[in-house]
């Protein structure tokens, strides 16, 4: 109510430095994303291929997020790993031996 | 030297034909052979903006499958002789473009205009990404709203990394023209300002279009603006853009701020 009051004897508020302050931090965080998407194409990659040596993986089913935040940023490694996995690994462990 | 220019922006509805076809028909007036290119397929307008809708035969597509030969397709502005259109397809859909088709068909133009300008698409899929495929230059045309800004930075990432140039190792010129501002708005911290958008997406500044009912009654008519009347304020920044984009020096006149009562009565200046 006050602001439309303000408004009304002639103050508007300016909007326009939101707008901006908004856009450098939203275009910083996406320009880091998508300038960061090789590395995640190589961390999925090598991820996949350590974890492969143990678990029989269906690749498409390796997810890497990485979420980018003021002052860390998080790296989120989602596997989907079959039910049976103990038994696959621990016969190939047995045939290694 | 054929110039390949795409007139893009991510976003709908900020004025990429209208641009277009105002560019278009600057760079004609000052004596250049130039063919606008409508990319919009399925969607088409580039044909009514230069008041051409009852003239088109055949379409890009047609180029493209080798259905019809270029010279067929193109057609002569009944204004400027010097100025030429070749329409998109309002019935076949944008997969109907290919990579290879469109190349072929940038090349046979480069034999026969000075400028080849493409009206892109919004969005970021196969119309807009072919448009922009072969672009030499780039106008990135962008109104002072934050959805606009964010989606031209989208589009600058990726002229420099999906383009043929950009690919070879070598770069677009990109410019922002700037469409529908208001200088008493971005005066008043109602909208953002040219210096905050220029800041934003680093890349330098081809002209201001301020808001003005003579766009649409262009439009209205089918006359590109500076055609329709050259005099107008929109018409004066698009001749100078053109100006611009064969080189020339022209000092950025930012469109006059017209105070309103208020702002005279409070004293009030420009944040």
């Amino acid at each position: 109510m006050s602001m439309r009051l303000l408004r009304l004897f002639g103050g508007r508020e300016a909007t326009a430095p939101v707008a901006r302050e908004r856009l450098q931090i939203l275009l910083a965080h996406e320009r880091g994303l998508l300038g960061q998407s090789d590395l995640l194409v190589t961390l999925r990659e090598e991820i996949l291929a350590v974890v492969s040596k143990h678990i029989q993986l269906d690749p498409d089913k390796v997810m890497v997020k990485l979420e980018r935040g003021k002052t860390v940023s998080t790296l989120e490694v989602d596997i989907e790993v079959p039910n049976n996995f103990d038994k696959k690994a621990a016969g190939e462990r047995r045939m290694a031996g | 030297m054929a110039k390949v220019l795409v007139v893009t922006s991510g976003k709908g509805g900020v004025g990429k034909t209208t641009s277009t076809a105002a560019l278009g028909a600057a760079l004609a007036q000052s004596g250049q052979n130039v063919v606008v290119v409508d990319f919009d397929v399925g969607l088409r307008n580039l044909d009514l903006v230069m008041g051409a809708e009852r003239r088109v035969v055949f379409d890009l597509i047609n180029v493209v499958q080798g259905v019809a030969k270029l010279p067929q397709a193109l057609i002569r502005d009944k204004r400027l002789e010097n100025l030429w259109l070749l329409p998109a397809s309002q019935t076949r859909d944008k997969d109907a473009l290919t990579d290879e088709g469109v190349g072929r068909v940038i090349a046979e133009l480069k034999s026969r205009f000075d400028w080849i300008l493409c009206d892109s698409p919004a969005g970021i899929e196969r119309g807009a990404t072919l448009a922009m495929r072969y672009a030499d230059e780039a106008v990135i045309v962008t109104n002072p709203e934050v959805s606009s800004v964010r989606d031209s930075d989208r589009i600058i990432g990726m002229l420099d990394s999906k383009t043929v140039r950009a690919e070879r190792g070598e770069r677009v010129e990109k410019h922002v023209l700037i469409t529908r501002y208001d200088p008493a708005r971005a005066a008043r911290g109602e909208m953002l300002n040219i210096d905050d958008i220029l800041e934003i997406l680093a890349t330098p500044l081809l002209g201001i279009i301020p808001e003005s009912q003579d766009v649409l009654k262009a439009s209205n008519v089918g006359t590109p603006v500076t055609l329709n009347n050259a005099e107008s304020a929109p018409a004066r920044a698009y001749i100078d853009a053109s100006r611009r984009l064969m080189g020339e020096e022209v000092a950025m006149v930012v469109p006059a701020e017209r105070k309103g009562f208020m702002d005279r009565l409070l004293g009030r200046r420009a944040a």
